[in-house]
């Protein structure tokens, strides 16, 4: 009797007509960003070093950074099981600067790539923390976790505050931590590119972060090992918040706003919403990134104020929604 | 075949549910009954590995469930627990899809999606599989969630309360077609019941629970007797002879 429906049953693939209008209209804001900014790169003589130094990095960086504070919200809400949590509302990005800080005033000579160690290394300790406290809650979609989570990012927010403020790093600890494309320039954002091999991880488990996302009873009867899963995951979110929160700085609201709209429209088929994530993710930060280039021009809003706004108005909207529907 | 060898779990310095030891013989439906809080959930997640034993052994189709690799186990049992909840939005068909992650482990192959329909088509849900299961009643997702269990194709299938927000039609259905599945496919069905006469009509075996121990087990012959279910139950119960066999009247 199955044969005959069969075909028509198959699920949708990946790679469809829409998908390749959203990579289009990405491709479009990206050279929006390739040509935008105050020096002119056709009339003056070095414009074209000018444009290989600083305008394709900072493009580059706008797609890493994006789509991978995107997939870290997406990951950790399919984790928790809560659709209100991201890197920023769970303490990780607070981890991650604490752990640079660790090292600007232990170890103010070491690597880039020695500092972000440590960053992900805080950030990999702090997200297991608030999922340790998370099996203490009931209630796993209710507003309480994003609220713990929060009260916990404040903490420790807060010790390193206090921590910077007595060694006198308060302000170069602004300075990094203000999410910002501004100073991405070639030589400096490289190890970004460790977050592409994070998404292709994301993409490679997919599946079972679904599955993860049914809950550890559901996961378990289909035999997924959840603990792994929920280690692995919280890695590959340390990870990509961490580089992320060293290289650019703080990106809020990102990965909670982007998996909300891809989930309304399109369902939570983890494999096939990927893409979407991940076009979305770069599209918002690309748009934001612009919008704090050029409303002040010549000088330079971070894309973390305009995420913020946007992100809270965002958050709010779900909120309220969230109330209707449940 | 499940064997329970002195099983028990202590929830707390009160509430302990236990000592139990029981054969379950392979194929047919065993129907578990008994009052609220009389550890029938709590027998039921132990089978099928969601809880962990406190003492004795478990052992379903020969392997001992605290012993044998999860992923293993999911090919021999499959559970669907009293209550589900989960936030993520899925279609019917994914979600029933779920059910054969430990065969294909998300790629699903052909013969997956044909395993997928016909688990579908038995609990009705044709016309509902493209819907997200935020957009069902309660009665439709009880169904899929059924649907799912039944497409992971285990010998051992453990159902808490899948009766649930069923109405009459679709109780009966869901039934008649765990019959045919254990008698046609030989499966072993554990299924929870609160209707003790559905207990008696469509189950090989009846197993009543009382205060953390099993009390009785037997065919429902044995079992639909007004001394046993006035006392399992506490409430007085009138066995009548019915038209398709014995009617428990108890109101
Ligand atoms: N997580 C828990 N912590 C403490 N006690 C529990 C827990 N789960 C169940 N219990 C207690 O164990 C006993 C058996 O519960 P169980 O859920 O197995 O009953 P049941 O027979 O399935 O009841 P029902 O028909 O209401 O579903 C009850 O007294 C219950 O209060
Ligand atoms: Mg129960």
């Amino acid at each position: 009797m199955t044969s005959t429906t069969l075909p028509a049953r198959i699920k949708s693939k990946v790679l469809t007509g829409k998908l390749a209008l959203g990579i289009l209209a990405v491709l479009v804001l990206l050279a929006f960003s390739l040509f935008t900014g105050v020096y002119d790169i056709f009339g003056k003589d070095d414009g074209a070093m000018m444009f290989a130094v600083t305008r394709i990095p900072r493009t580059i960086a706008l797609v890493l950074a994006g789509a991978a504070m995107a997939m870290s919200g997406l990951v950790m809400q399919l984790l928790t099981q809560n659709r209100f949590v991201e890197p920023t509302t769970t303490g990780t990005t607070e981890w991650a600067g604490l752990g640079l800080l660790t090292m600007l005033v232990f170890f103010p000579t070491a690597t880039l790539l020695a500092k972000m160690s440590v960053a992900i290394a805080f950030a990999f300790i702090g997200t297991m923390i608030f999922f340790l406290f998370l099996q203490r809650v009931s209630l796993k979609a209710s507003l309480t976790v994003p609220i713990v989570g929060i009260m916990l990012g404040s903490v420790v927010g807060a010790f390193s505050t206090f921590f910077a403020l007595s060694t006198d790093k308060l302000q170069s600890m602004g300075i990094w931590l203000a999410g910002s494309f501004t100073s991405v320039i070639r030589g400096q954002y490289e190890v970004l590119w460790i977050v592409a091999i994070v998404a292709v991880a994301i993409y490679i488990v997919a599946d079972r972060f679904t599955v993860a996302g049914l809950g550890e009873e559901i996961a378990t009867n289909v035999g997924l090992n959840y603990r792994q899963v929920m280690l692995l995951g919280t890695a590959l979110i340390a990870v990509a918040t961490g580089v992320v929160t060293v290289v650019i700085g703080n990106l809020p609201f990102l990965g909670l706003i982007v998996p909300n709209i891809v989930s309304m429209v399109r369902g939570d088929d983890l494999r096939s919403n990927l893409p979407w994530v991940c076009l979305l993710g770069i599209a918002i930060t690309t748009i934001c990134d612009l919008v704090g280039r050029t409303i002040i021009m010549p000088f330079e809003v971070p894309v973390s104020l305009i995420l913020g706004v946007l992100g809270a108005v965002v958050f709010i909207f779900l909120l309220l929604r969230q109330r209707k529907v449940g | 075949m499940i064997t329970l060898n002195s099983v028990s779990k202590q929830y707390s310095s009160t509430v302990s549910i236990g000592p139990v030891s029981l054969e379950i013989p392979t194929g047919g439906i065993t129907a578990l009954v008994g009052p609220n809080g009389a550890g029938k959930s709590t027998m039921l997640t132990m089978v099928g590995r969601l809880l962990g034993i406190d003492q004795g052994s478990i052992e379903v189709s020969g392997y001992d469930v605290s012993k044998t690799n999860s992923k293993d186990l999911a090919k021999i049992v499959s559970i669907l627990r009293q209550e589900n909840h989960f936030v993520t939005r899925l279609t019917v068909r994914q979600l029933v899809g779920f059910g054969r992650y430990p065969h294909s482990k998300g790629r699903l192959t052909q013969a997956d999606e044909e395993i997928i329909s016909r688990s579908i088509d038995f609990l009705d849900l044709g016309e509902l599989e493209a819907r997200y299961l935020d957009e069902l009643s309660g009665g439709q997702r009880q169904r899929a969630y059924v649907a799912m269990v039944l497409a992971q194709d285990t010998d051992t299938v453990l159902l808490d309360e899948p009766l649930n927000n069923l109405d009459m039609k679709h109780s009966v259905v869901m039934m008649q077609h765990l019959q045919r599945a254990a008698r046609e496919l030989n499966r072993t069905i554990v299924i929870v019941l609160h209707d003790i006469n559905f207990a008696g009509h469509y189950a090989d075996y009846i197993c009543a629970m009382k205060q953390g121990k099993v009390v009785h087990f037997g065919t429902p012959a044995q079992i639909m007797q007004d001394e046993i279910l006035s006392e399992v139950f506490e409430t007085p119960v009138n066995v009548v002879p019915g038209p398709n066999g014995p009617l428990a009247v108890y109101y």
